[in-house]
């Protein structure tokens, strides 16, 4: 019978948090950033099936990098969570803080238990609220903390480098095609600092949109809306009230 | 739906006790829903009646609901049984979205339903009986489409038009002398007004619009471009113009007789 090696706790955390670390950079990063109408979120993203980006409530978005399995379970896990609490109490009783904290908790346990691998996810969950001051954007690492953000985040790959050239060039009160042109600016940048091209088809884009009649908010920009969007961010920071017209139509 | 069943079975509404009762329970009712299709989509209307035996339990009851964007749920029976089940089955359909990434199929959603008002057959034995009318945009066949039930979960799709509810004989009557395959959403939304008005002079349980305190039917419309409910003012405009015409002609438009 042989003596297992000793090793210290500070070394396991350690190793775990490296071990999910390079699983998440394995993957594409994703930008979630506030806009003058809500939220958005930016991806790239070849596959049209498997979405990084989706709904859970009427005002609450989800973003993930990393796993797809892993979050995926994550992702059914905080709709259940929150179609549960909606239908136990009242709609308005699901918040972002709630479920924050609930995707905490189980990333929390999952990451210091033995027994399991680390999840190899990092988690956006973002609420939209009436007005911007009452948006929420909150990210999760693989350990279970959870980090209040405003503005802009970035997820995934090369997210600290994103992170940066974000918090420098992001504004408030920016137009939907502004955010999104910035996102794919941010998005498209490489690690040496080189631009490279992201097509429209390799992108996923989802709003949080406030000005939408319907009490759920959340909505998938796709095909020639996003085209459009594309176009208008790209012919620039023309004139501020076409871009205020685009997202206003964006319905 | 299988994880409420799991983790708390008794949010379900098919799985309380009930304790024995002599007679019947004395709760509020739902009156009359009618439904009729026309080229474009799917128009479902109420009344805002709820009954307790002889009594009026509300003047100004909603009892046409929305299930997602593309379909809405009318309901006539036990109101209070009746809006949970309403709740339940939107949750259901909006879960389901948001997990698969995909709305149902109109059938599926109606398959649904008709599995929720079978649960509830115990109830309907005492008296507490939930008999919704279901009407959907297809979107798949492009059509609008309504869906009747009975007690017992028992799903039927009808064509043209339909009607649920104690007054439902005397609208499916208006209703079928009415009813035109070219109807546009106008004329859709006036009939189905007219049919809950001659409801309401036949049907005692049955509310017509009152003018005095401006409540009026509730009327939904369903087409490609989703689900819309007629604001007060728009469904006040109808029944005014019908409430006009009767004074003249109290038992309304006159059909040809060959």
């Amino acid at each position: 019978m042989s003596t297992p090696f000793y090793v210290s706790p500070q070394q396991a955390m350690a190793d775990r948090a490296e071990y999910a670390r390079k699983g998440i950079a394995r993957g594409r990063s994703l930008v979630v950033l506030q806009y003058a109408d809500g939220i958005v979120f930016v991806g790239e993203n070849p596959s049209r099936a498997l979405h990084k980006f989706s709904e859970i409530y009427d005002r609450i978005g989800f973003a993930a990098a990393g796993k797809y399995n892993e979050y995926e379970n994550l992702r059914i896990g905080g709709v259940r969570y929150a179609d549960l609490r909606g239908y136990t109490y009242d709609r308005d009783d699901v918040t972002a803080r709630g479920l924050a904290n609930v995707y905490a908790q189980t990333l929390g346990t999952i990451f210091s238990s033995a027994g399991e691998k680390p999840y190899e996810v990092e988690l956006v969950v973002a609420e939209v609220g009436e007005t911007p001051d009452g948006d929420q954007i909150y990210r999760l690492p693989h350990d279970g903390s959870i980090v209040d953000e405003h503005g802009s985040v970035a997820v995934g790959g090369n997210a600290e480098q994103i992170s940066t050239y974000l918090d420098q060039q992001h504004q408030e009160g920016m137009s939907l095609a502004e955010g999104l042109k910035l996102a794919v600016k941010a998005l498209s940048r490489d690690t040496n600092g080189t631009q490279r091209e992201i097509p429209a088809e390799r992108l996923e884009v989802a709003v949080l949109d406030r000005t939408r009649p319907q009490a759920r908010k959340f909505k998938r920009i796709v095909g020639r809306q996003l085209a459009r969007l594309l176009e208008e961010g790209g012919a620039a920071t023309e004139a501020e009230s076409s871009a205020e017209e685009e997202s206003s139509d964006g319905e | 739906m299988d994880f409420l069943s799991a983790h708390q079975p008794e949010m379900l509404p098919g799985n309380r006790q009930l304790p024995p009762t002599q007679g019947v329970i004395e709760a509020p009712h739902g009156t009359t829903i009618v439904a009729v299709t026309f080229p474009g989509g799917v128009v479902l209307a109420g009344d805002r009646r709820a009954t307790m035996g002889n009594v009026i339990a509300q003047r100004d009851i909603e009892k046409v609901f929305p299930a997602d964007e593309y379909s809405a749920v009318g309901i006539a029976g036990t109101a209070g049984l009746a809006v949970e089940m309403v709740k339940l089955f939107q949750l259901e359909l909006e879960h389901f979205e948001k997990v698969e990434g995909a709305q149902l199929s109109l059938e599926g959603k109606a398959n649904r339903l008709s599995t929720m008002i079978r649960s509830n057959l115990g109830m309907a034995m005492q008296g507490l009986a939930v008999v919704p009318l279901f009407a959907g945009f297809d979107v798949d066949r492009a059509k609008g489409r309504i869906f009747s039930y009975d007690v017992t979960g028992g799903r039927s799709e009808e064509h043209n038009f339909a009607a649920t509810g104690s007054g439902s004989i005397f609208a499916r009557g208006a209703m079928k002398k009415l009813f035109r395959d070219d109807l546009s959403e106008d004329e859709a939304t006036t009939l189905v007004v007219q049919a809950l008005y001659d409801a309401a002079d036949d049907d005692s349980a049955t509310g017509g619009p009152d003018v005095a305190r401006r409540i009026y039917p509730i009327v939904t419309v369903i087409t490609e471009d989703g689900f819309r409910r007629l604001t007060d003012q728009e469904s006040s405009e109808i029944a005014r113009s019908i409430l006009e015409r009767r004074l003249e002609q109290p038992d309304g438009p006159r059909a040809a007789l060959l």
